[in-house]
């Protein structure tokens, strides 16, 4: 069965090459793509049934090394939950893609660079969640942000190259800081094995573990985009295509949430900067959220929203009981699949109004009823209305907060169930606008002095075209929002899981057991 | 561990500089700044390697040297060296797109401020919209290596990159589900 664990790798690497061969026949590219994807999620899921029924995480050291010295991939329950779950949203966001390219053509894209890239994006995501020392960690981080670079400034076009920029010098900065945190690391302790860190990180003084935990912080926390260092985001994401966008909004910053995680409760498990981190969370989630509120276009209303809901997850993590940590995990899961799942909704209504402003989109509720379900199902869902899965993640973390029960705890669930109401207002206030408002009330006699006052953000200016829609988009938005329902419907046996996941992860793993799991 | 002190010294100076220069509008200095930060990093993993000097694996007894470290600089190295490779086609295809590799502010922030800035004309009866020079390496300066061409006047410089905007209206407008 560890025979299966580098494949989560490997494959999509080797789909990679071949994509990029077959360059010239779309075909190919498609069909390489969709196969590696299915592969990798089927191997996933049979990794996550194995570990969670066995109890035991996988492990296997690359290339025989002895254990502290090779690179070790290490699967344990969270790590297979989220390569199950990050690669049915990848598989899901190609197939939306497929369907766009198929109905634009090779004329406005240089399509035959973004499976590659895409698949890339998906080894570099897998090798960071299977990854069991630091700096291969680093090389998955490295790899996702190179193709991720590719993707934002698809088509190179000046916008994209802008908002480009922003993202890429961003990035850079953490992995520099990332880097030479684990050189930091790797002087104090003489390894990188995340293993052999834990285990030996008692010894360290306690000042110089709260060192070596900040930086570490502060180069995850700049890619999970948590409050002040989240303000790249919404500048960067809106202007880039739209499957690129909600891949990036659904996977990458949950990329920089799970490092945060494995920091937390395995690397640092002593060190405690749990107010700090309240503090910042309460800061996320309300910032982020009024940010939300003032926006105009429906991309940046999202943009604002991803960074408001990491605060829920930095909240979870700053609890610190095994219960906040199951519920954390439980909430990025949903998280990642509803986020996703409204990009891909405003893909579908910046495809049939020819534009992402709620001031200018009108009537869509009769002209694209299916659309209208499309986008309300995940926005209640993310507002956090009960029975939805949004509803069952933020009630688990808030219960989790109670039981511990201090005045930061209150005023953190408080912060938190303004940030779900406003969250749904901004949610809510854009349905009104765009798909309950009747189309003859969008006169631009009407509207102009709002539009001049409120809609001036010029993204939405820009692009007026309508355009078709395939079918295979809808399926896909429509397979989606099956998928968050499904969250919600499943939500028992999942629950589990991330219980089971929060019960493990806090307790630590010996270098002894690691090496009698690879067999050594 | 001995560490040498000018190893130290030179990784902190290199920090710095390369901190400094990345904070520039202008992407040049980005790049310059980044491989600055890239080698600080690298310098920092071989301090952290403890005795210099020695071969790893094949040193005389008690003088070899940590492979690890060495293994992780390499491949810092070619990370560095990758990303630098894509900043250059970047700075490239912004000079190309707009005769400046300058960074400029969001459009949307740009909305905002000037909503605000607006909205408090209205109350205050005047308004001061200041915007910042623009700084580069490319233009507006006398020994600048390139002349630069408005694309515009001349002919020669076509813009043949392909655009977000759709040439031509489908003419099978109407599929999916909006029947």
């Amino acid at each position: 069965m560890t025979a299966l664990v580098p494949l989560l790798a490997t494959l999509p690497l080797l789909g990679a090459a071949i994509a990029l061969i077959a360059g010239r026949h779309r075909r190919v590219q498609v069909g390489v793509s969709i196969v590696t994807l299915s592969l990798v999620l089927i191997i996933a899921a049979v990794l996550l049934y194995v570990v969670d029924t066995g109890g035991q995480p996988l492990a296997v050291s690359v290339g025989g090394w002895p254990v502290p010295f090779g690179i070790v991939l290490y699967v344990d329950r969270l790590a297979a939950l989220l390569v199950v779950v990050s690669s049915i949203v990848l598989l899901a966001v190609l197939l939306f893609s497929v369907g766009q390219g198929a109905a634009d053509g090779d004329d406005e894209t240089p399509v035959s660079i973004f499976h590659p890239s895409y698949l890339i994006l998906a080894a570099g995501i897998f090798t960071a969640f299977i990854a069991g020392d630091l700096f291969n960690l680093y090389v998955g981080f490295e790899i996702l942000l190179v193709a991720s670079y590719v993707l934002i400034t698809l088509g190179s076009t000046e916008s994209r190259i802008r908002t480009g920029v922003v993202y890429i010098v961003v990035s850079l900065v953490s992995s520099i800081l990332f880097l030479a945190a684990i050189a930091m690391i790797y002087g104090a302790l003489g390894t990188v094995n995340m293993v052999q860190i834990s285990e030996r990180m008692a010894q360290l003084p306690p000042d110089t573990q709260l060192l070596l935990h900040l930086m570490l912080l502060l180069a995850f926390s700049i890619k999970a985009a948590v409050f002040p260092l989240s303000f790249w985001l919404p500048d960067s994401y809106p202007t880039a295509p739209a499957p690129v966008t909600a891949v990036f909004a659904g996977l990458l910053t949950k990329v920089g949430v799970y490092a945060l995680i494995r920091t937390e409760t395995q690397l640092f498990s002593d060190s405690d900067v749990n107010l700090l981190l309240m503090i910042v969370a309460l800061a996320t989630m309300i910032v982020g959220v009024l940010g939300a509120v003032a926006q105009a276009e429906l991309k940046r209303i999202l943009s604002f929203t991803l960074v408001s809901h990491v605060g829920y997850m930095v909240f979870g993590l700053a609890i610190a009981t095994p219960a906040a940590i199951g519920a954390t995990i439980y909430y990025m899961v949903h998280h990642i699949v509803v986020q996703t799942t409204l990009f891909l909704a405003i893909g579908l209504v910046e495809r049939r109004a020819g534009s992402t402003s709620i001031l200018r989109v009108t009537g869509l509720m009769r002209a694209a009823p299916v659309i209208a379900v499309l986008y309300f199902i995940p926005a209640i869902n993310l507002g956090g209305l009960p029975p939805f899965s949004g509803f069952i993640g933020k009630f688990a973390l808030f219960e989790a907060a109670a039981e511990v029960g201090t005045p930061i705890m209150m005023v953190l669930i408080v912060g938190g169930i303004v940030t779900s109401l406003l969250t749904l207002y901004a949610l809510m206030r854009a349905w009104n606008l765009s798909f309950w408002r009747e189309e003859e009330d969008s006169t631009e006699t009407e509207t102009e002095s709002r539009i001049s006052y409120l809609g001036s953000a010029p993204a939405a200016g820009v692009k007026t075209e309508r355009r078709a829609i395939p079918s295979i988009m809808t399926m896909t938005t429509a397979g989606m929002v099956a998928v968050t329902v499904a969250l919600t419907i499943f939500a028992g046996p999942l629950y589990d899981v991330c219980a089971r996941i929060g019960a493990s992860l806090l307790e630590p793993v010996s270098l002894t057991q690691l090496q009698e799991e690879i067999g050594q | 561990m001995t560490v040498s002190l000018v190893l130290i010294v030179i990784m902190a100076v290199l920090f710095a500089c390369g901190v400094y220069a990345m904070l520039e509008r202008s992407l040049t200095r980005v790049l310059i700044g980044f491989l600055l930060l890239g080698n600080a990093a690298n310098l920092l993993l071989l301090v952290v390697m403890g005795q210099p000097g020695a071969a790893p694996f094949y040193g005389t007894e008690g003088a070899t040297s940590d492979p690890l470290p060495q293994a992780l600089t390499l491949t810092a190295i070619v990370i560095t060296f990758a990303v630098s490779a894509f900043l250059l086609a970047l700075i490239y295809r912004s000079w190309q797109l707009g005769q400046a590799d300058t960074f400029t502010d969001d459009e949307a922030d740009i909305a905002v401020r000037e909503r605000v800035l607006a909205a408090e004309a209205a109350l205050d009866g005047e308004a001061e919209f200041l915007r910042d020079d623009a700084v580069t390496d490319f233009i507006g300066v006398e020994t600048a290596p390139i002349t630069v061409l408005g694309s515009r006047d001349f002919p020669g410089i076509v813009d043949d990159a392909p655009s977000d905007r759709p040439a031509r209206r489908r003419p099978h407008g109407d599929g999916g589900d909006d029947t």
